[in-house]
């Protein structure tokens, strides 16, 4: 059987520039216009297979807007395996939250988590204010993944996503992966899984009383 | 801030958070805020150097304790009951997928100065000392008896009346010793006191069908526990609630609740902005609790009484407990010759709350006299060496009102209890005063284990 990996990664970046829009490409190769602000469903995963047969699954965590006010749960970075940092061409102002984002990242998470900046809304490039130049060269001080996308057209989302997934096995074991990813994590720790039905589990040794 | 919500939420605690959930996924327009710049408020966990700051200013952790981020501590320990109304809500809301939980490893029960497991597997009930082969048939048959209750059938009801006859009546129909009552009312039923023995026995009926049905879910004991600490609890309903559209604020004082010429609930204000909402819900430390002057002069809450907890850092595990990793000991108050049991609740690095080798115990009981540390010291002495405490007495606060009349609901805080069953007591109490319905939780539909 060919490996899989499961990854856990979160996408941080000022409201607004397109984290949702990003993983809705990602995930259902949709976009949409007139998005709201993240409502429902912020939870998804997706697989990307590589050409060596490894499949690497990622369990995306969006902010749910918790970031707006600075007010992330430190839960959200927790097992974070990569993340996505991402700023809006067409507004300065968003790398520099990007930027204290990553600050934020290298302060909270595990020192081995892969950050990728991203630069969306690229199909906007008439009404760019962020150079790639300027923002390469960031990345590149901070040891970062760094690249361009348009939720909109699509352009670059795979691609980013691609380059994350082929890092991220290479720079851990699998073996240090366990605990990674909450949802079915629980039976590799010895863990319980409150969604299994009662008296399922150890009714066998359990006390029937 | 210039929108208007449905609710405004004060609190990041559980009880808070758990509400602001359900609220936010019934619809409702959520704004939730916290003074503190961490979410949790007294249902928090801390990292070593938030736990020496709250309690030791003035110093900082040592590092043979080692990494800080190694560290969760619960300020206020409880355990979830497997079969309890707390799984039900995390299972209903799905927030089960940014949690994982374990057991614990063993609830144990204080008598006759040795302590005890109790049993949760038919070779551990014959080996334990806590009854004589006799006391243990005569148990038997007050088991079966609670067992096989069924309302409608009164074959089984051996001519008792659970809604009339109280605990004590049962207990002498079926001869059970005072150390068995003592271990089954406060071991199994987890009453704190002995008042439930002249209660109607429907209550205990129940907490005990509750414990067995816990403790038949995974074995060993009829707790499970987040990893990373209590702490993550009401995060995860935080995180529900921002994902259905709810708006968080952490680190917002609160200066004032603006109220109208009647009383009723207008906004808030910090600083000087003001947000309104048409209902308000929050912990008793936003409306006047531990303060001298009530917000304008209303006084919103009342003290019921004071718990004494005893945070324990320990180089070892607790000595007689076959190295459990986690537990629960019950010292019932007959045995310490008290009026309320004395609660020791212990995790370890298994439950990712503190480094490895190190053991976290918090010792708490209800407070009878003026000198509280004291009234831990037969707890305390159970442990063995202490490498470090922290003691806190926080009082209890409830509302004086139920918030129908100036729609501000305030919650009641945690109290003595090992586990969440009142947490939840609360947000039904809460839910049903500012929505106007009970609170329905739908089972959501699991796959049956193949
Ligand atoms: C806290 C506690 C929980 C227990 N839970 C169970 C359980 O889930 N299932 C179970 O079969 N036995 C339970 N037991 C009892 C234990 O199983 C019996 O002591 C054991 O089966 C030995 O039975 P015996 O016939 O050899 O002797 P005895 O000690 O004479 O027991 C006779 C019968 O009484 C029953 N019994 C005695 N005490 C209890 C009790 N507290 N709860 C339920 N039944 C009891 C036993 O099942 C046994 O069949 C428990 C005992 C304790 C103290
Ligand atoms: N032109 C263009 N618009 C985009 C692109 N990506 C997102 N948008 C638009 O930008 C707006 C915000 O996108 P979201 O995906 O909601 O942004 P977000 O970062 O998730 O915002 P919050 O959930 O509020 O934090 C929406 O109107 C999107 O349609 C893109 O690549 N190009
Ligand atoms: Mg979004």
């Amino acid at each position: 059987m060919s490996k899989q990996f499961q990854f856990k990664l979160v996408l941080l970046g000022e409201s607004a520039v397109g984290k949702s829009s990003l993983v809705l490409r990602f995930v259902k190769d949709q976009f949409d216009d007139y998005r709201e602000s993240t409502i429902g469903a912020a939870f998804l995963t997706q697989t990307v297979s590589l050409e060596d047969g490894t499949t690497v699954k990622f369990e995306i965590w969006d902010t749910a807007g918790q970031e707006r006010y600075k007010s992330l749960a430190p839960m959200y970075y927790r097992n974070a395996n990569c993340a996505v940092v991402v700023y809006d061409i067409t507004q300065t102002a968003s790398l520099e939250k990007a930027r204290s984002w990553i600050r934020e990242l290298q302060r909270q998470a595990d020192p081995s988590i892969v950050i990728a900046l991203c630069g969306n809304k690229s199909d906007l490039s008439a009404r760019r204010q962020v150079t790639e130049e300027e923002a390469k060269k960031y990345a590149d001080e901070e040891g970062l993944m760094w690249g361009e996308t348009s939720a909109k057209s699509g352009e670059g989302v795979a691609e980013i996503f691609t380059a994350i997934a082929k890092k991220l096995p290479l720079t851990a074991p699998p073996s240090a992966r366990s605990g990674a990813a909450r949802p079915g994590a629980a039976a590799r720790t010895g863990g319980v899984d409150l969604n299994k039905q009662a008296n399922t589990q150890a009714g066998n040794e359990g006390c029937n009383c | 801030m210039d929108e208007e919500y449905d609710v405004i939420v004060l609190g990041t605690g559980l009880t808070e958070c758990i509400l602001s959930g359900l609220l936010s996924v019934e619809g409702k327009k959520v704004l939730h805020m916290d003074r503190n710049d961490y979410y949790g408020g007294d249902s928090a966990s801390l990292n070593l150097t938030q736990l020496y700051r709250k309690f030791r200013p003035d110093q900082t952790p040592p590092t043979e304790l080692g990494r800080d981020r190694d560290y969760a501590v619960d300020l206020i320990p409880k355990f979830i009951m497997a079969s309890g109304e707390l799984s039900k809500i995390l299972v209903h809301t799905d927030v089960t997928r940014y949690l994982e939980f374990k057991q614990i490893a063993g609830s144990f029960v204080y008598r006759d100065g040795r302590i005890s497991k109790v049993p949760s597997t038919q070779m551990e009930a014959v080996k334990s000392p806590l009854m004589g082969p006799f006391e243990k048939r005569r148990a038997k048959k007050f088991f079966e008896f609670l067992q096989g209750w069924k309302d409608e059938d009164p074959a089984t009801h051996q001519g008792i009346d659970l809604d009339k006859d109280d605990m004590k009546t049962i207990y002498e129909k079926f001869g059970l010793e005072p150390g068995t009552q003592d271990f089954i009312g406060h071991a199994m039923g987890l009453y704190l006191d002995d008042d439930y023995k002249t209660q109607p026995a429907r209550e205990a009926y129940s907490r005990i069908v509750l414990y067995t049905a816990s403790m038949a879910r995974w074995g060993k004991s009829p707790y499970i526990y987040p990893l990373y600490g209590l702490g993550e609890l009401p995060q995860s309903f935080a995180r529900l609630s921002a994902i259905y559209g709810g708006t968080y604020m952490l680190d917002k004082p609160i200066h004032e609740i603006i109220t109208d010429a009647d009383g009723k609930f207008v906004g808030v204000k910090s600083g000087e902005e003001i947000v309104k909402a048409k209902q308000v819900i929050g912990d008793p430390s936003y409306f006047g609790a531990g303060k001298d002057v009530a917000d304008g002069g209303k006084v919103r809450v009342l003290e019921e009484g004071k718990v004494v907890r005893a945070i324990c850092i320990l180089k070892h595990p607790i000595p007689g407990t076959e190295d459990a990793d986690s537990l629960q000991i019950i010292i019932p108050q007959n045995q310490v010759g008290r009026r309320n049991d004395i609660y020791i609740a212990m995790v370890s690095s298994t439950h990712n709350v503190c480094a490895k080798d190190v053991y976290v115990a918090i010792v708490s009981t209800i407070v009878e006299t003026d000198r509280p540390e004291q009234e831990l010291a037969a707890g305390l002495q159970l442990l063995g060496p202490v490498y470090d405490k922290f003691i806190s007495v926080s009082s209890l606060y409830t509302p004086t009102s139920s918030g129908e009349a100036d729609n501000i609901f305030i919650t009641r805080s945690y109290d003595a209890t090992s586990h969440f069953e009142t947490v939840v007591e609360d947000v039904n109490r809460v839910w049903k005063a500012a929505v106007g319905t009970e609170l329905v939780l739908k089972k959501r539909d699991v796959e049956p284990e193949a």
